[in-house]
């Protein structure tokens, strides 16, 4: 981010201010996926695209492809399982995350 | 106007990476209002949860332009920040997205006065029912027998009904929704920006922290609250209350899902489990709210609903 996208700056003329102003940008707490301690899984088979796992993430991390079948952003995800729950035909699986250095 | 997911364009609403907790609520409000409403919007909030999601600068976890701003002042700033606009010739909604502790305790000047003067701007409270970005205090929407780090016996009294005090201000728009019914709150936001005066809308948000229960239960319980007649959903237009669809069927109390089924998943309610007496107080809450609801569908005029309210205390 340069420092010209973060910073409002107002010229008059006599006077120079610098307003710190923050913009909307994916990330701002950094990669959250890494909070995460189960991912959800999409099973395309069961999948019946009627979008409830879109409507309800409060991350926007589940997107639509095309043919509007789900799928998810594993950088930002945080694994709350709010798609899982509202998923009608259980489509969607907690799978839990391997633990680092297992692998 | 029924909303079709499919209509909408496959693009982000929200902006991931925010510092909210996982299974927040707010963050599933805000992405609805940008749903609902568009680009040309402009929030105001005053401090709570969502000044901690917008995250570090340079970056903004929250996909709007903010202004951020102290508790008591929210409601007037977003109504100068209205006049300005209006006066620049612009059609920018301007929004309050306040908390439950900035609207009902310690903003409630601001936006009565607002409420008041009818100035154009939407109030929206997104209720978790305490102040969870402190801390979890209690707040005067907390709801009956609820635990909080101040009431850790459970709170003694009932929850403040904003909605209908804003309902006796006499404002263009009022109208309860939740997090659970997404295609209900996206309908309501649609209708209230079309219309010119103060409007306000409550927003029950189910907080996993808080009222500590499983982060993917946030849209379920949002549900529950409706199914159990706890929280009704309505909207009341030009002096004319309407119980909103998702609600209509729960209206009968042999209809309604018992309360054990909202309480006994969350938390702060463990209280209220080891004594079934007190679960009484949350069923008069249910009852209370029913009861105005009947008044005002009855009769649309509120001088008359006073009159009547008088005569039955008599």
């Amino acid at each position: 981010m340069t420092q010209e996208n973060s910073t409002l700056i107002i010229k008059d003329a006599e006077t120079y201010f610098v307003v710190p102003i923050s913009r909307p940008d994916f990330g701002s707490s950094g990669k959250t996926g890494s909070w995460r301690t189960e991912r959800p899984v999409v099973n395309e088979e069961k999948c019946t695209k009627c979008l409830y796992c879109w409507l309800y993430c409060p991350e926007d991390t589940i997107l639509r492809r095309e043919d509007d079948m789900v799928y998810v952003d594993y950088d930002y995800c945080k694994g709350c399982g709010i798609c899982a729950a509202v998923c009608p035909v259980n489509a969607i699986e907690m799978v839990p995350e391997v633990k680092r250095g297992e692998n | 106007m029924p909303v079709r997911l499919a209509d909408f364009p496959r693009v982000r609403y929200g902006m991931p990476g925010n510092a909210a907790c996982p299974g927040c609520p707010e963050t599933m409000g805000l992405r609805y209002v940008k749903m609902a409403l568009g680009d040309d919007v402009v929030l105001v909030i005053p401090a709570g949860c969502s000044s901690v999601i917008q995250g570090y600068t340079p970056k903004s976890g929250i996909n709007f332009p903010i202004l951020n701003i102290v508790f008591a002042s929210a409601a007037s700033a977003a109504s100068g920040m209205q006049a300005a606009f209006e006066s620049q010739g612009k059609d920018t909604t301007v929004i309050v997205w306040a908390g439950d502790g900035g609207t009902g305790d310690i903003g409630f000047q601001a936006m009565s006065g607002a409420a008041e003067r009818n100035d154009n701007i939407m109030y929206i409270c997104a209720d978790n029912e305490a102040y969870m970005n402190t801390g979890i205090q209690r707040s005067s929407l907390t709801p009956y027998g609820a635990w909080t780090t101040t009431t850790w016996t459970g709170k003694k009294e009932h929850k403040k009904n904003i909605p209908m005090i804003m309902i006796a201000h006499e404002v263009p728009y009022v109208a309860t929704a939740t997090v659970g019914y997404p295609q209900d709150f996206i309908d309501k936001l649609r209708k209230a920006a079309k219309i010119k005066g103060f409007k306000y809308i409550h927003l029950l948000a189910p907080d996993p922290v808080g009222w500590k229960f499983d982060p993917s239960l946030t849209a379920k319980l949002g549900q529950l609250a409706v199914q159990t007649g706890l929280f009704p959903l309505y909207e009341y237009e030009n002096g004319k209350l309407t119980v909103s669809v998702f609600s209509r069927l729960y209206r009968k109390p042999e209809k309604r899902v018992p309360i054990i089924e909202y309480i006994k998943v969350q938390g702060r309610y463990a209280q209220l489990m080891k004594d079934p007496e007190k679960i009484k107080g949350l069923e008069e809450e249910i009852e209370r709210q029913w009861k105005w609801i009947d008044i005002l569908e009855k009769s649309s005029n509120p001088s008359s609903v006073a009159q009547q309210i008088i005569k039955e205390n008599k």
